[in-house]
């Protein structure tokens, strides 16, 4: 049995709040709010929505904003028809590729070693591998080029001065290099550098990635008398899926975004026979030298596209576990 | 008492009328043409004191860049605007700049005042006149006279022709091992594509905008024909574009006996580039005597200035009072594009960092005898391609025919 239910009495009505308190409870908070919406709008969603309506336009960027010519789709037809947009797609993968795998087959083990075996240096060699990574591109870039020059470089100097040793020599060339200048050597240079730049931050990703996981794992793997091998193939490996499906997919958006390196490595001109010419150099030649606004935004519309395709197929690769502990734990 | 309020009062009122009618013009202009600016500064405020100037300078990219969002967005423009040679197409499009050929600027008459190649570079097809030249780059051959002297070679035999050249330039690499002829075995086939032109052929395209590019074009096939075979016989430094690394050392390192350039190398020489080198380096005609330039200067007034009148006469002042070209030619070395310019003593002196050699007459010469060139929007893409094309050939990776084929496929894909 349950008390009957008190009878309602008519409650005093909720003092009315004067104007500005009003004001405040209603409308403060969008204010407050709104900075981070207006700077959203500004610099996030406009320039994407603005690129959205470039691309169905033809216009030259020096001639004013009434200038704009709609052309429908031609802009994206036009780009696919257009072997130097292909050119510049297949060296950016082939950059992406060459630049990226790498970058991950030192920063695991490395990641694993420093964790593993130099707790007290960790610090200390994890800023000396993160050091390129917050360098400035620019710089970076122009003193790999003195390095890699054909006549006057260090790089050359070193490999001329390794031929000279009895026996060993013969493993390095003789001739100098064109490192810059030869088809050959392009992307294996930009590559380089890139590698070079990456694998701290890479690192850095991948030790976090390990310190998560639990140290009684490996604890419980010796007493049972596994290897350090082994430990690092059925303990390590799998309990840093997502972090390496996190690493991954940063490295292949980076890749295909891959500018200043290239840009700065061939003197903005993407090197011999353009092979060190990604896509994004082609959309800002293509704006910038061509003054072709509207061609570029469906440039920068069809590599999102790419970029995301390439995402979901990481996805599947790594599987839905990539994302969740649990599951790849098992 | 009252008298003296009144008269203070009108002392006043007259004070702020005369502040309110004097103008002030900005300028964007880049390095080193703001010297030039910021000196012709007392000269032009003498003439017109009611017109202040501010100078709104920028590196060179960045000036440029400003412009091109300005004129995009029709905001933010300076009421005159310099610009370089390598921009005079691009802003010649759309209607972003005044056309100064139209009433009350009437510039069409000026043209004859300047040498004659430069102004039709400002001009459209259709006839505007976006900008009025400033300075010009006649260019030469600089050599080192010991590089040469050493393998006994003259320099008349190096500029007699381009198979002159190459015979000759052998000859001076072989005398001074570890030096090479020329930076890059592509700046030769830039002069032969920009010197051998038919009248009413533009670089690339014809009138009727028609593609020149093809295997079947003479004079395309020449200049890649004598690029080809000055890297064949391992005579460049494979340097690239002027100003990489690898082309300053080059210098530096005083490696080089010839390069192709404007006059106004010689500033950089003497400045920075090949300091050590001053007295040896030496001027003459490009060879094949041909002649052909490397930039310039121009001033234009963008649609959206709102001191149209006072940019213009700062305009006329730096582009066709010819004191004002001597003395930028005193402060920068911008040889002038206004013929009555060139006619001071200045130029019959000696080049010190030359030798003394009397260059500045050689170069007034070689700036009577430039063509004009057509310049056409899609000059631009066309010079990236066949720049393309011409790496293929020199690395080996193309024959000439099949190079400049697909140079053309590419090109005419655009021209459509």
């Amino acid at each position: 049995m349950t008390a009957p239910p008190a009878k309602l009495t008519p409650q005093p009505p909720i003092p009315k709040i004067g104007g500005w308190d009003n004001f405040q409870r209603k409308y403060a908070p969008y204010i407050f709010i709104s900075p981070f919406f207006l700077l959203f709008f500004a610099f996030g969603l406009f320039p994407i929505i603005f690129n959205g309506y470039l691309s169905v336009h033809e216009w030259q960027p020096g001639s004013g904003l009434g200038d704009m010519k709609f052309v429908g789709l031609r802009n994206f037809t036009d780009n696919l028809t257009d072997p130097t947009f292909w050119l510049s797609l297949k060296n950016t993968t082939i950059l992406a590729v060459e630049s990226g795998l790498p970058q991950h087959l030192i920063a695991i083990p490395l990641a694993f070693a420093i964790n593993m075996g130099l707790k007290k240096a960790q610090s200390l060699i994890t800023a000396i591998y993160f050091l390129p990574y917050i360098t400035s591109v620019v710089a970076i870039s122009v003193i790999f080029f003195t390095l890699f020059s054909w006549q006057y470089g260090v790089l050359n100097a070193a490999l001329n001065s390794l031929h000279h040793i009895p026996i060993l020599g013969v493993l390095f060339p003789a001739d100098k290099i064109n490192w810059l200048g030869e088809r050959a050597f392009v992307q294996p240079s930009i590559a380089m550098v890139i590698v070079w730049r990456y694998v701290g931050w890479n690192m850095l990703l991948y030790l976090s990635g390990l310190q998560a996981i639990p140290g009684d794992l490996y604890e419980a793997a010796s007493v049972d008398g596994a290897t350090r091998a082994q430990q690092f193939r059925f303990i390590t490996l799998p309990l840093l899926r997502p972090t390496m499906f996190l690493a991954v997919t940063l490295s292949l958006i980076g890749g295909f975004q891959l500018f200043e390196e290239p840009y700065i490595l061939t003197n903005g001109g993407g090197g011999v026979g353009q092979a060190g010419l990604t896509t994004i150099m082609y959309m800002f030649r293509t704006y910038n030298a061509y003054s072709d606004a509207g061609l570029a935004a469906a440039m920068a519309w069809l590599l999102f596209i790419v970029i995301g395709l390439l995402t979901l197929v990481n996805n599947r690769l790594f599987g839905r576990s990539g994302m969740s502990d649990s599951k790849a734990a098992k | 008492m009252k008298i003296k309020r009144l008269l203070v009062l009108t002392a006043l009122l007259s004070g702020t009328l005369a502040a309110a009618q004097k103008t002030t013009v900005t300028v964007g202009v880049f390095p080193d043409l703001d010297s030039v600016l910021k000196a012709a500064l007392p000269g032009f405020n003498k003439l017109y004191p009611d017109i202040d100037v501010k100078i709104n300078s920028l590196a060179y990219a960045d000036h440029h860049n400003a412009l091109t969002t300005a004129l995009s967005t029709g905001k933010g423009a300076n009421d005159l605007e310099a610009i370089d040679f390598g921009y005079v197409a691009k802003f010649a499009e759309g209607n972003g700049m005044i056309d100064l050929s139209k009433a009350p600027y009437n510039a069409g008459a000026l043209a004859s005042k300047f040498v004659s190649f430069t102004f039709p570079q400002s001009t459209t097809q259709d006839g505007r006149i976006v900008a009025i030249p400033t300075d010009i780059g006649p260019g030469s051959m600089f050599f080192r006279t010991d590089l040469l002297a050493k393998a006994g070679v003259k320099p008349a035999q190096l500029n007699a022709s381009w198979e002159s050249y190459i015979t000759n330039g052998k000859k001076v690499v072989a005398a001074n091992p570890g030096t090479f002829l020329i930076p890059d075995a592509s700046e030769a086939a830039q002069i032969i594509l920009r010197t051998g032109l038919k009248a009413g052929e533009g670089l690339y395209f014809d009138k009727n905008n028609k593609v020149l590019v093809s295997p079947d074009n003479a004079r395309f096939v020449k200049a890649f024909t004598v690029a080809k075979q000055i890297r064949d016989a391992k005579l460049d430094a494979k340097a690239g574009a002027a100003f990489s690394p690898e082309w300053t050392t080059a210098f530096q390192k005083g490696n080089l006996a010839t390069e192709f350039s404007g006059a106004w190398l010689v500033g950089h020489m003497q400045n920075w580039l090949a300091k050590d080198f001053s007295g040896k380096w030496n001027a003459q005609n490009l060879p094949g005597n041909t002649f052909a330039s490397w930039g310039g200067s121009f001033y234009g007034i963008p649609a959206q200035s709102t001191n149209k009148d006072a940019a213009w006469k700062l305009l006329q002042y730096l582009t066709t009072n010819p004191a004002q070209q001597v003395l930028a030619f005193k402060t920068t070395g911008a040889f002038p594009a206004l013929k009555a310019g060139q006619t001071d003593a200045v130029f019959n002196q000696g080049v010190v960092y030359l030798g003394n050699q009397k260059a500045r007459l050689l170069w007034r010469t070689a700036a009577t005898k430039i063509q004009p060139l057509d310049v056409n929007k899609l000059d631009p893409i066309a010079d990236q391609i066949v720049g393309d094309a011409l790496g293929s050939v020199l690395d080996g990776s193309k024959d000439i025919p099949t190079a400049l084929a697909d140079a053309q496929r590419l090109v005419e894909r655009r021209a459509r």
